[in-house]
């Protein structure tokens, strides 16, 4: 700590702990929480996955009947999307690329010993961990799991009589997301103070890796979106225990009047969405930060425009905040605000398309290899651009009146904040694996895991939009009753083929990481030739990230191929190179 | 690699693409007044970002596969940007993009800017789990009051809807579980639920709009050609959810004055 410009709280220095307990389980350790966070999001993402699969089967076969779940009601159907959906967009989209990763490698990145405050890191992942486990818990009380959609639209939500399913598991589900919101902010928090305060000497804002920018602004969202989310939650509670009526106007349920009146169903929706429109930026940044990082890694070459990428990344995280309206097109809400929600929303694509140019510019003129972390990122370049540009299609509420909660929203939504997330933390996983673990993982099944995905999900994902164009209404569990339907069950089967082809895939996935962690190939300290700092420290890196020294930064994060330097890449701990902005 | 990586989204891009343009999957064939409009800036929008989603999925693939590692002697370049570039597809998107928004205001606005012609036809839509009703005022043009505590869904028809049959207005309202309008003239919508979000789509008539315990949500679309025209619920309503379809049927003006009046016989 002695090169550190500011006095560490004594709780930095904790020395190496030595029993089980305390290494891995209740661990201080920003590493060890890390991994707890991401092998969280691994079993969540399997969950998940499985949840679609029965989805997928049953859509297609409504009334086969499964191995051990019989079959499948209608009302069982919602209640897989509803948790398919909740699970993937809390405890895999947000928990892995930010939890996961970010606490591992943000603080290596600036040269920090660990987070800023251990202590409240631990707390938050064991919130996390203990949120994920009542959502669990909602499939096995009595009426299952909750209908009502990972968006929970009032007054579905918070009638406990609108459906099986709306009981206890509706209130285990809204507090497991409350519980959820309170380990974000505590991340957020700590992460926001990492970054401003404990940055190594020579790390200024500037010469931080987009990764860490990344995080800094996704925890900045957080904190900002995810109190709001918490606040709506319970909200959502008193209107369903306590008799409140904040979502709530009179009416009835079932035929019985309800004991509300005065509430305001589009409330929900304002408060909802004022979380779940930045929440697609908590899920999305981190893995544009990791692109930018790898396209430029492997490309030996400087990122295209750093500057730029920061400015885009801070304009979609402040746009982020007031463009919540475009998914409110059609609930009701006045038009006027209609027509400002959607230019901001257009607005919104700007950055977005400056950063798609500044990848491609990364790229061009580089000497690209094509390790497995590479490959993701390509991948997640094109999807990237496939799932945006269905973006100014339904934020244009004309288009949106055909649009709107038809298949085409999951279309676009899978394809941006879906699978190019999940490229981002595929690329993470092969690209830190080797700094983690020690050992390299098998690039040969990640080759074959990257075609089964990046072909697989296209697959999947690009029938979405025919058939939103066509008029098919999202979260039908059966394709029977409306007769123009009929005629795009070919299509529904097609994708339920290419999601068995494309999960089967993801085992391979899933026994590489096992198997690699035991029979890898060793990993040196800088297997990628990478220039940031966690490639400085040993691998895996010592407890206190840097062996009892701090590394003081000269140079940027992406300073490859520097004409008169003696290799093509120069550490950001290297004497400075002459800088040609 | 580089040359698979090429192939591979070059594929993927022209197989999307040729689906998109052979139309294999399209819009259903529009029947109302404002479906020409939406459709074209439909194509517009889609023509535009057509463009961009090819261009930038074939340049990628291109590029991974020119400035692959070739193992020769050639350097990387060392660059940093190009401030110029940055400030040319920044501006070029920001009117590009904005620009689709704004050529699209006006169809907005003649939809949902202005309250429903005086002549329209008027017919209140009411989603309730798992069905739609639909009432007209009859010739004294007044509705009558609805009453929650009225509601009885397994009566049908005015049960459903709680009518008030001790309010004169209600004497004449008629309630159908099918909705039937005139051709070529407008129809407001005036659309409620009772328990939950339910949404009024009618594909063909380039319309949605949720209905919303607690609103009286008033719309307004004009069928331009008639037969008969599938309503889908679009709003996740519970469990039957997929099963709360309706049928919207347009009519000649003669056939909808006689089945009002026909209707109206009914209940007298």
């Amino acid at each position: 700590m002695a090169t550190h410009e500011f006095a560490a709280p004594a709780s930095h220095a904790h020395a190496a702990p030595q029993g089980f307990i305390r290494k891995y389980v209740f661990s201080l350790d920003h590493k060890v929480i890390g991994l707890q966070y991401y092998f969280l999001a691994l079993s969540a993402v399997f969950v998940g996955m499985f949840l679609s699969l029965v989805m997928r089967i049953h859509l297609i076969w409504p009334t086969a009947s499964l191995p051990l779940m019989g079959e499948i009601k209608p009302e069982a159907y919602l209640s897989l999307l509803t948790m398919h959906g909740t699970i993937m967009v809390f405890f895999v989209l947000t928990t892995a690329p930010q939890g996961g990763f970010g606490n591992y490698f943000l603080p290596i990145q600036i040269g920090a010993p660990d987070m800023a405050f251990p202590v409240l890191n631990m707390l938050s992942f064991w919130t996390t961990f203990l949120a994920f486990l009542v959502m669990l818990s909602s499939f096995i009380v009595p009426g299952g799991a909750p209908l009502h959609g990972w968006t929970g639209y009032a007054p579905m939500s918070a009638l406990q009589s609108s459906g099986p399913g709306e009981g206890l598991g509706a209130d285990l589900w809204i507090i497991s997301i409350a519980l959820f919101c309170v380990g974000a902010l505590m991340g957020s928090l700590n992460f926001i103070t990492t970054t401003l305060d404990m940055r190594a000497k020579g790390m200024t804002l500037m010469r931080m890796p987009l990764t860490c920018w990344a995080w800094f602004i996704t925890a900045i969202l957080g904190l900002l979106a995810f109190g709001v989310l918490l606040s709506a939650g319970v909200l959502l509670l008193m209107d369903r225990n306590l008799g409140s009526s904040f979502f709530v106007p009179m009416g009835t349920i079932n035929g019985q009047i309800t004991s509300h009146k005065g509430g305001s169903p589009l409330l929900w929706q304002h408060l909802f969405w004022f979380f779940g429109h930045p929440e697609v930026y908590i899920a999305i940044l981190p893995a544009m930060g990791l692109a930018s990082q790898l396209l430029s890694v492997f490309s030996r070459k400087p990122i295209f425009g750093y500057k730029a990428m920061v400015y885009a990344m801070l304009s979609i995280g402040f746009l982020g905040f007031m463009v919540w309206g475009h998914h409110m097109f059609m609930s009701g809400m006045s038009p006027y605000s209609a027509f400002t929600f959607s230019v901001l929303t257009m607005a919104i694509g700007v950055p977005s398309a400056i950063k798609t140019f500044n990848w491609l510019g990364t790229l061009l003129r580089g000497r690209i290899r094509f390790p497995s972390p590479m490959l993701f990122a390509i991948g997640f370049v094109s999807l990237f651009v496939s799932g945006g540009i269905s973006g100014p299609f339904l934020a244009q509420p004309v288009l949106d009146i055909q649009l709107h909660d038809t298949y085409f929203v999951p279309a676009h939504f899978h394809l941006i904040m879906g699978v190019a997330s999940i490229f981002g933390i595929f690329a993470a996983t092969y690209y830190w694996f080797p700094k983690m673990f020690g050992r390299m993982m098998n690039e040969s099944m990640a080759r074959w895991h990257f075609w089964f995905s990046f072909v697989g999900t296209y697959a999947i994902f690009m029938p979405m939009h025919y058939l939103g164009m066509a008029g098919h209404p999202r979260r039908y569990s059966q394709l029977t009753e409306v007769a123009y339907l009929h005629g795009l069950i070919p299509l529904q089967t097609f994708m339920t083929y290419a999601a068995f082809i494309t999960i089967a895939g993801q085992f391979i996935f899933l026994f590489n990481l096992f198997w690699s962690l035991k029979y890898g190939a060793k990993a040196s300290d800088n297997p990628w030739e990478a220039t940031t700092l966690e490639w400085t420290t040993t691998t895996p890196p010592p407890h206190d990230n840097f062996g009892g020294h701090t590394p003081v930064v000269h140079n940027g994060p992406y300073e490859y191929s520097v004409p008169g330097a003696p290799r093509d890449f120069v550490m950001q701990t290297d004497p400075e190179v002459a800088a040609t902005h | 690699m580089g040359l698979v990586l090429l192939i591979v989204i070059w594929l993927i891009t022209f197989v999307s693409t040729y689906f998109f343009i052979a139309k294999t999957w399209w819009l259903p064939a529009g029947a109302s007044a404002l479906a020409p409009a939406i459709d074209h800036h439909f194509t517009t929008t889609y023509i535009v970002m057509g463009i961009v989603f090819v261009a930038a999925q074939l340049s990628l693939g291109v590029l991974v596969w020119m400035y692959r590692d070739r193992k020769d002697a050639r350097k990387a370049e060392y660059s940093h940007g190009n401030l110029k570039l940055e400030i040319v597809w920044t501006v070029l998107t920001a009117v590009l993009f904005v620009g689709l928004n704004l050529m699209s205001r006006e169809i907005w606005a003649s939809e949902r800017f202005r309250a429903a012609e005086a002549n329209a036809v008027r017919v209140e839509v009411t989603g309730m789990q798992f069905a739609w009703y639909f009432r007209y005022p009859g010739p004294d043009g007044k509705f009558g009051a609805t009453k929650p505590e009225l509601e009885d869904a397994s009566s049908g028809g005015e049960g459903a809807l709680g009518l008030d049959t001790t309010d004169p207005a209600s004497k004449d309202d008629v309630v159908s579980g099918i909705m039937v309008v005139p051709v070529n003239r407008e129809v407001e919508v005036i659309l409620r639920a009772h328990d939950v979000i339910h949404s009024f789509f009618v594909p063909a008539m380039r319309f949605k709009q949720d209905a919303v315990p607690g609103l009286a949500i008033h719309m307004h679309f004009t069928p331009t050609q008639t037969g008969e025209f599938e309503i889908a619920c679009a709003e996740l309503c519970g469990m039957g959810h997929y099963k709360m379809h309706g049928i919207l049927k347009v009519v000649s003006q003669d056939e909808f004055d006689k089945w009002l009046a026909s209707r109206e016989a009914e209940k007298q």
